[in-house]
């Protein structure tokens, strides 16, 4: 044997050992509780990483010789998910909490990813402080609850008041059916040019935002249960209000009351409107949500603390004004522990630091959101924290949540494609609304039902 | 592995008699490569063979408990799935367009202008196109959305010299990706032509101008027979490199409007990871390694003929 041999030998056994510590465990520390979050695009956004900054110091003092590492993923909505599904799927990777959409949840207690928090919350008094159709919002199939929400959110109409000005329309206005919103981006349009009349978001990059704050705030104004029927447990297809509301969705770019298809197809066309559009009176209407000032406060990226005197709001009217003549979305996030966790105990009890009275309303100031707790929501401290939350947060009671259910995302892409064809004018409303009920019957294995 | 091979300590010149010792020696030859094929094995290979299984699976990323074999389903899916075949489609224009046309012919004609251009001409082209190709793909990316979109910088330009504004990204968007594509790519077809045009020996460029022949014509009978295999190694990784290009087109137009620049990787990724369904997705991917295959089995073919 050559003396290079055993140094060989060694060489490649010390690399072999090297390879399968890489495959090791990451090496779990019991008091140490992981938290993962969505921590925003926008470098000047920190609202999160402020806040839960914060819960983690009065964490640490409140249980001695217990740690919390924060793990923030930086990416835009439909990414998060994806990775943290990626993360779930394995306990080496799995954090001990993470923040979690309602609109995927269902999707992934299905997959098992989550744990069922009902013995903990059966011992957590503050647990009565929440709103019931909160509760439910991470209510599975099961009756298992799998989510903590952190606040909710609403939607409506925002308008600018110096271009109503300009076009003669009221500064209090409150349309009372879809055809006053037309008409009045149809005046906009014919007397203040250079403006763009009305913004509602459509097509698949603008991703969820154009389902729910475009094509459902739209659909729910138009009757019962327009989207999923509750009794059959099946989704709905060739429904008429379905129909109507691309029919509005088109009417708004064929007659150029919206933006440019090529900008309202842009897929950082969401941030414009924040940033650029509303700030500089260049939008007319805006059909979005209520966390919008998040980004206009102090320290948030765009300050423009004078928003509210310059901009008015409106709930959306249903259809042709009938009852209850009003119509709002409801989402929102939870807290939900990982069925994959190592620390799950310690893991609520972070949650439980996290939604005290005064953690919780000063999370839901910090990040425009609309209460979930009783107890904040009635707080004159909070409803005057901020301009615009009183009106948001009238619309909870008559406010409708998604059908979140596993098949939710895939119905919310063809919502998304039937809109973009009508949009673009590549197909008229019956042929959107055609290919939108031979998609959703492919994602639901034919659970729909006519109606 | 505590075989170690026996043999006297003294070293020897001599020949070994037995055959045990060369086996000796390849083993422990073979030592050093060991952890690098372990290493391949694991995080190539294995990723491999378990993305080939997964194509048969109807396995999901959220939204279904467990999954399960289906067979050639996705495969049956994909190749009725209108969405896959305007893919399939695009994805030809995109790689014809930018890699076989753009690319290769632009990169063709710098290469053949720069090697009579003097010296400084040729320092500041060749800066200015690599500078193109070694920029992030993001950021190359981001550069090219600025350049095209409705109040872009081509637009301004447009509008400078009264001709009437484009709106491609929107109209044509997968003629503007392919562009965006040539601008970014040109530079390593130059390369490989510039180091292709100088192996062509002056004297038989020299004899055939003498004997009055025109440019073209010693372009078409010299220049391109004699640099044939630098086409065809220049034509196969360009191909498979646009085959996979994905941030480009991810950044500028993210497949819209509509499905009209969604190229195959892109419909890869809306599958997998936007509708959760990873089985199908990678049934898909499977799929852009035929297309990408046949491609490279077309060049061979093409290459095979001696002079």
């Amino acid at each position: 044997m050559r003396p290079t041999t055993p140094l060989l030998l060694a060489t490649a056994l010390v690399a072999a050992a090297t390879l399968t510590a890489c495959g090791g465990d990451s090496g779990d520390d019991p008091d140490t509780v992981k938290v993962s979050f969505k921590q925003s695009t926008d470098n000047q956004v920190k609202v999160m990483d402020t806040f839960l900054a914060d819960i983690k110091k009065q964490f640490e003092k409140a249980n001695p010789g217990k740690k919390v590492k924060l793990v923030p993923i930086k990416a835009p909505d439909s990414e998060y998910y994806t990775k943290l599904q990626q993360m779930m799927r394995s306990s080496k990777t799995a954090p001990d909490l993470v923040y979690e959409d309602t609109f995927l949840i269902n999707s992934d207690i299905t997959s098992g990813y989550l744990k069922p928090l009902d013995p903990y919350l059966k011992k957590w008094k503050d647990w009565d402080q929440f709103i019931g159709t909160s509760k439910s919002a991470a209510k599975a199939a099961d009756g298992k609850t799998y989510g903590v929400p952190d606040g909710t959110d609403t939607r409506g109409l925002w308008f600018s008041k110096s271009i109503f000005k300009k076009a003669g329309l009221p500064a209090d206005w409150q349309p009372k059916s879809w055809d006053e919103i037309l008409q009045a981006a149809r005046t906009i349009k014919k007397k203040v040019p250079g403006v763009t009349p009305m913004n509602v978001y459509t097509g698949k990059p603008a991703g969820e935002a154009a389902t729910m704050q475009g094509m459902e705030m739209l659909l729910y104004g138009t009757g019962e249960d327009p989207m999923y029927d509750p009794q059959s447990k099946k989704w709905v297809t060739g429904s008429q209000g379905f129909k109507d509301s691309l029919k509005f969705v088109e009417t708004v770019y064929k007659e150029k009351l919206g933006p440019d298809v090529s900008d309202a197809l842009d897929p950082n066309f969401a941030t414009r409107v924040r940033g650029e559009l509303l700030p500089e009176d260049k939008l007319g209407i805006n059909l979005d949500g209520s966390w919008l000032p998040q980004d206009w406060g102090k320290g948030a990226g765009h300050e423009w603390p004078e928003w509210s005197k310059k901009l008015g709001l409106a709930h959306m009217p249903t259809q042709n004004g009938q009852a209850p003549g009003k119509v709002s979305m409801s989402g929102g996030w939870t807290w939900a522990i990982p069925s994959e966790a190592s620390n799950p105990g310690l893991a609520f009890k972070f949650i439980e630091q996290m939604q005290t009275k005064a953690n919780a309303q000063k999370w839901y100031v910090a990040n425009s959101g609309i209460a979930v707790r009783k107890d904040v929501a009635a707080d004159p401290a909070y409803l005057k924290a901020q301009p615009g939350l009183k009106f948001f947060t009238d619309l909870v009671p008559t406010t409708h949540y998604r059908p979140a259910y596993p098949a939710y995302p895939k119905v919310s892409t063809a919502v998304q494609e039937a809109m973009e064809k009508v949009t673009t004018g590549d197909g008229s409303v019956d042929e959107a609304a055609s290919g939108y009920d031979s998609e959703i019957k492919a994602a639901t294995n034919d659970k729909v039902i006519e109606k | 592995m505590a075989k170690t091979a026996p043999g006297p300590g003294a070293p020897r010149p001599a020949r070994p008699p037995s055959r045990r010792k060369p086996t000796g020696r390849a083993l422990s030859r073979a030592l050093p490569v060991s952890p690098a094929v372990v290493l391949l094995l694991l995080f190539l290979a294995g990723p491999i063979g378990y993305c080939a299984y997964i194509a048969f699976t109807d396995l999901q990323l959220t939204g279904q408990a467990e999954s399960s074999f289906v067979g050639f389903d996705n495969f049956r899916k994909a190749f009725g799935d209108e969405a896959f075949l305007n893919a399939v489609w695009l994805t030809l224009v995109f790689t014809v367009v930018s890699s076989l046309i753009g690319q290769n012919t632009i990169g063709l004609a710098l290469a053949s202008l720069m090697q009579r251009a003097s010296k400084p001409i040729r320092t500041i082209t060749g800066a200015i196109v690599i500078t193109a190709w070694v920029l992030p793909e993001v950021v190359a990316a981001f550069l090219l959305y600025a350049f095209f979109r409705r109040e872009g910088t081509l637009n301004a330009v447009l509008d400078f010299l009264h001709l009437p504004p484009q709106n491609w990204m929107y109209t044509l968007p997968i003629l503007a990706v392919s562009f965006a594509n040539v601008w970014r790519g040109t530079a390593f077809s130059m390369l490989v032509y510039s180091a292709a045009l100088n192996e062509i020996p002056k004297e038989i460029t020299e004899a055939a101008e003498v004997d009055g022949a025109g440019g073209w014509r010693r372009m078409w009978h010299i220049t391109l027979p004699m640099i044939r295999r630098s086409i065809g190694t220049n034509l196969m990784l360009n191909t498979l490199q646009t085959l996979s290009v994905f941030g480009l087109i991810w950044v500028m137009t993210r497949g819209g409007p509509g499905n009209r620049s969604q190229t195959l990787p892109l419909f890869m990724y809306e599958q997998a990871f936007q509708k959760s369904m990873i089985g199908y997705g990678t049934a898909v991917a499977l799929l852009l390694l035929v297309v990408g295959s046949l491609f490279s089995l077309v060049y061979m073919r093409l290459l095979r003929t001696e002079v």
